[in-house]
């Protein structure tokens, strides 16, 4: 084959190709007639088919959150011809100087781009469904304007607010950084509905439909086969129990603090109450926007979930957790006794403590919340020869402590926990200039000075002593339909305390609550559970100190393990073991004894806040 | 014998005003494909159809700079360009940023720049070149290698880069190999290896397998001889009978495919021994063929399942038809035969379209662009566009022929058969006839590289025609 009759082969090859184009061309633009309905400047519409929400229910199957439908006008602006505007005023509800408004509005996003005349924008936001139904029946007096239905949430308890968090509009970032979000879309905010975001969003589907020059559907483009359908979110199961989550909020009602119940075999959180709270119902659909300022900016912060963002000195009810570290260091024994002469004195340093009998054992030590007994608890673990320094020492406390969950996240649900924070050597050093000795820090050892924890983390101790050793991450989230909960809450963390260590602290507890003498928590006695406890002071620089209680019931085969604080009111038998009790009497008894109403009723009617005020 | 006149009325004006026919006509659907009733100032410099003028006027400049060059820079530089542009196309690999999965962009500002456009017309030169070499015969095996490497580096990374489209651009080569002597055997096996490939998505290796083994017999059977082909259909069966038997209840391998491939080599052992005393040389090259292609039946197959990536495989099999796909890969075109479709015989009228400007159309002014020419300008507009585009395919194959040297011949068929395929494949993804690989229309879709890109490859050529009288060397 000569290379010249290749230019011919290739030519003809080219000019093939090209008829084949050609004749394609021609089939499709002027001999096939499907596309021609096309020809008549009509359009197709896409309808954004919203899945509704997963439903969020309690541990006991209550449900917690549901939908609700809500409607939104959608206006393509260029199809939009003269209308009566009064009607529409009257169709929306609204004055007439807001309907401006809302036009201005519109207008403004057009030039900013942020709208545009031939796609839909939304133009007025959760009609109800009354309202709907009025709009509804005058639509075809305006076009360009049709109505796309929403689900906004619904609220069938009024409390939990900062477990179930809210839903809103996606920001900018979102929007950006996830292609499945469009603007106006409603994704989870904060608490587990941000967190399970993507399983309670569930999938958006897609309608294609054909629309002539006035708008008007015309059934589905191409027999429905782009459509898809939405697909609901997840349900989510709580480990909640709503009633008393209730209960807590009724019993925190005008009083600052918080209250977090596990179940110790499980980890699973019965209650987290974070007081002053808000009925979850005011962050809903249009009341949002006036509501939020007023809770953001409220000197209360009724938004702050103190549960798990609030770090405190842990006071006293640390004497449990020095105890046992300890006696797994080697340094103590139960029979150890010391001597308190109403509080610890060396080297000109004092540590005071109450009057009480002395000297105490172990578990005596706890039922009476002795401090001079863990000064001396303290200093012999941090200055044991068997470790080296005091520098060493404090490492070694520390890496107990953070066994128990301290000085971290825990991992809950909760993005935003309060990591706490537990001082090491290294913050000494550099505070002290490397000169210091386990005298310096003994605050430590009555849970006060550099150390902050949290109230989840204090339930999660408790759980811990509970459970002999060992704890679950504190969780909420029990089930989700279809699905497995994350492994995190399954695995069990071990604080690497001999399980027999923590008879003599149970006891120790036991006896604050039982003891004949000296038991600092009487108050929390609850005829026919064995509850065990102890009590704690936070030391507030800023005002009154916190009450703290933590306890666990019943002591044989324990059920709930709670932590309680309550701000600015003194002393921890006074409000958070009494609150604290009956919290636990009603989760196990489900009523409270008639012996205790009196106690029930004073709680809930103290109002703390305006003593303060 | 240098030929002193000036370039100006030397260059050949009927694909100069083809070039400027086709850049104004892009120019003025970009425009149409960027504009809607919102829009409203005209001296936007965010809009595409700005920056595009932008890139004309760049392109103009550089279009200046070569024709007042020497032809003789063009093959003195070859190598040196290439060189850059396969350095520059390594820098993006690392350095580049990603747009819709390709790592191939350069991003300046809000500029962004794609080498691959300049590979295009560095590796045209240097094809050129290293064909146009005293002695280059296709035949020797180190010429042979030497041309594979130039053209299998930008390629190759080309590939890395995610940038399938550009890559497959490369084989518009072969079209220049044909020209300059390849064999057409080379293409026909380049049929055979796609049909082969669309089998293989289609059906498993034992039928391809058992496909070719058949055809291949039958081959034998009328061109070299009947009886070898019975013998070997008798071993081929005796084999394939006893070994599924033996596998079967001695291995409880039920399995097919090992008894056909002994079957297969047993029959292939006895033409070969046929082949090797009677001396029927045919004999062999079927026996190569045939053993080539289950081999790369065999890779193809590896390649489909471990290499190509989930969106790869999805865009092959709505290609074929295998899988409808209407809001996946299968949207795209979908949209655009609805926008062209609907422009009918004359369309709608400039700037009427409707579906081209509300973003119905993905890409629309970039690879689909044709849909704006089909929309707005209808048969009328899209045929007129291929007659152009072929006018001045046609129109360079001719200057081609009449290159003196050959070196402007060569570049002038490279030129000739990057242009063909970006005219073809765009066309013919838009309207249905080729998959989507993503690869821009000449002069017509957005983008200041391809536009550049594009002339330069046009320009050198013509400047390279302005000397076709003499030899270039």
């Amino acid at each position: 084959m000569g290379n010249s009759n290749r230019a011919i082969l290739i030519s003809v090859f080219f000019g093939l190709i090209g008829l084949i184009l050609i004749i394609r061309l021609f089939f499709l633009q002027v001999i096939d007639p499907s596309y021609k309905y096309f020809a008549d400047s009509n359009t197709q519409r896409k309808i954004t088919e919203y899945p509704s929400r997963g439903l969020i229910y309690d541990r006991n199957g209550n449900l917690l959150v549901s939908n609700q439908a809500v409607y939104d006008v959608m206006i393509i602006p260029r199809e939009v011809k003269p209308f009566d505007t009064l009607d529409l005023c009257k169709a929306l509800n609204i004055t007439k100087s807001e309907l401006d408004a809302l036009f201005s509005e519109l207008k403004k996003n057009i030039r900013n781009k942020k709208a545009s005349t031939f796609k839909p924008n939304v133009f007025f936001k959760q009609l109800s469904a009354e309202q709907y139904g009025v709009f509804q029946e005058k639509l075809h007096k305006f076009s360009g304007f049709y109505v796309q239905r929403r689900t906004l949430r619904k609220y069938e308890y009024h409390n939990a607010p900062h477990v179930l968090g809210y839903v809103g509009e996606v920001g900018e970032a979102q929007l950006k950084n996830d292609k499945y979000y469009s603007l106006g879309d409603y994704t989870g905010i904060s608490g587990i509905e941000y967190t399970y975001e993507n399983y309670l969003r569930g999938f958006k589907g897609a309608k294609f439909v054909m629309v002539d020059v006035h708008g008007r559907e015309k059934g589905a483009l191409r027999g429905g086969r782009l459509d898809t359908t939405a697909i609901s979110g997840k349900d989510l199961t709580l480990t909640l129990d709503i009633d008393l989550q209730a209960y807590g909020e009724y019993l925190m009602q005008n009083k600052i603090g918080s209250i977090v119940a596990i179940e110790p075999a499980t980890g699973e959180i019965l209650s987290m109450v974070s007081s002053p709270g808000y009925d979850p119902a005011l962050l809903v659909g249009r009341e949002r926007s006036d509501n939020f300022p007023i809770l953001s900016t409220d000197s209360l912060s009724p938004l702050l979930n103190r549960a798990i963002m609030s770090g405190y000195p842990p006071g006293s009810t640390f004497k449990t957790i020095m105890a046992l570290i300890g006696l797994q260091e080697g340094v103590l024994k139960e029979t150890t006794r010391y001597a308190c002469n109403m509080g610890y004195h060396a080297r000109g340093i004092s540590v005071g403590c109450h009057s009480h009998t002395s000297p105490l054992d172990l578990v005596g030590s706890i039922a009476n919340s002795c401090n001079a007994y863990y000064c001396n608890v303290f200093r012999s673990v941090l200055d044991n020869p068997a470790v080296g320094t005091p520098q060493q020492g404090l490492d070694k406390w520390k890496e107990y402590l953070t066994n128990f969950g301290f000085g971290n996240r825990l991992g809950s649900d909760f993005f935003n926990e309060n990591r706490g924070s537990i001082p090491g050597s290294s913050y000494y050093d550099k505070l002290y200039k490397g000169c210091w000795s386990s005298l310096t820090v003994i605050s430590l050892s009555i849970g006060q000075g550099e150390i902050l924890t949290t109230p989840i983390q204090m339930a999660n101790m408790t759980a811990a002593i509970a459970n002999k050793g060992h704890y679950f991450t504190p969780h909420v989230l029990k089930a989700v339909e279809n699905d497995t909960i994350p492994s995190r809450f399954k695995t069990s963390h071990d604080t690497h305390i001999d399980s027999i260590h923590f008879n003599p602290v149970i006891k120790g507890m036991e006896g604050a609550v039982w003891s004949d003498y000296g038991a600092t928590a009487r108050i929390a006695r609850i005829p026919g559970i064995r509850i065990c406890g102890k009590t704690g002071t936070a030391q507030n620089p800023h005002g009154e100190d916190h009450s703290i209680f933590v306890a666990f019931a019943p002591k044989e085969n324990p059920q709930i393990a709670i932590a309680v604080y309550v701000e600015n009111c003194g002393f921890g038998g006074t409000y958070a073991a009494p609150i604290a009790s009956l919290m636990i009497e009603k989760y196990l008894n489900k009523e409270i004894h008639p012996s205790r109403q009196w106690l029930e009723s004073r709680m809930a009617e103290e109002n703390l806040i305006n003593e303060t005020e | 014998m240098r030929q002193n006149k000036p370039t100006i009325s030397t260059i050949d004006w009927v694909s100069v005003t083809l070039y400027l026919l086709l850049i104004l006509f892009g120019w003025f659907n970009l425009y149409a494909a960027n504009t809607s009733p919102d829009t409203t100032e005209f001296f936007d410099t965010g809009k595409e159809y700005f920056k595009q003028l932008v890139w004309i006027v760049i392109a103009f400049l550089s279009i200046g700079v070569i024709l007042l060059s020497d032809s003789k820079f063009f093959v003195e530089f070859a190598y040196i360009f290439y060189g850059i542009s396969l350095f520059m196309l390594l820098l993006v690999l690392l350095f580049g940023v990603e747009v819709n999965g390709a790592k191939s962009w350069f991003q300046i500002g809000s500029t962004r720049f794609q080498p691959v456009e300049m590979a295009k017309v560095a590796s045209t030169l240097a094809i050129a070149r290293v064909m146009s070499r005293f002695e280059f015969s296709i035949y020797k095996t180190r010429d042979l290698i030497k041309l594979g490497l130039i053209w299998f580096l930008p390629f190759a990374i080309i590939i890395l880069q995610n940038d399938t489209g550009s890559a497959l651009v490369f084989t518009a080569f072969f079209i220049l190999f044909f020209r300059e002597g390849m064999s057409p055997y080379v293409i026909l096996f380049g049929f055979i290896a796609i049909i082969v490939f669309i089998l293989t998505l289609v059906t498993t290796n034992f039928f391809i397998h058992l496909a070719l083994a058949v055809s291949f017999l039958l081959f034998v059977f009328f061109k070299a001889g009947r009886k070898e082909a019975l013998t070997a259909l008798l071993i081929a069966l005796g084999l394939f009978g006893t070994s599924h038997l033996a596998l079967r209840y001695g291995f409880k391998h039920t399995n097919l495919n090992l008894p056909l491939f002994i079957a297969m080599a047993g029959a292939s052992l006895h033409l070969a021994f046929q082949a090797y005393i009677k001396r029927l040389s045919i004999i062999w090259v079927y026996l190569m063929m045939f053993w080539g292609s289950v081999v790369f039946a065999y890779s193809t197959d590896y390649f489909y399942e471990k290499i190509l990536n989930d969106y790869q495989r999805t865009r092959i099999m709505v290609l074929f038809g295998l899988k409808d796909d209407p809001l996946g890969a299968g949207y795209n075109v979908n949209q655009s035969k609805i926008a062209i479709g609907s422009g009918g015989f004359s369309g709608k009228g400039y700037l009427q379209g409707t579906q081209t400007k509300f973003d119905f159309v993905p890409e629309q002014s970039t690879d689909f662009i044709y849909c704006t020419v089909g929309e707005e300008w209808g048969f009328l507009g899209t045929s007129m566009v291929i007659i152009l585009f072929l006018i001045l395919l046609i129109r360079l194959i001719v200057l081609a022929e009449r290159q003196h040297s050959d070196f402007s011949r060569i570049y002038g068929y490279g030129v000739i058969g990057i242009f063909f395929f970006h005219f073809a494949v765009n066309i013919g993804m838009t309207i249905g006839l080729a998959p989507v690989i993503g690869i821009p229309l000449p002069f017509f879709s957005y983008g200041g590289s391809s536009l550049w890109g594009f002339s330069m490859l046009l320009f050198i050529f013509l400047k390279l025609d302005t000397n076709r009288g003499e030899l270039i060397r």
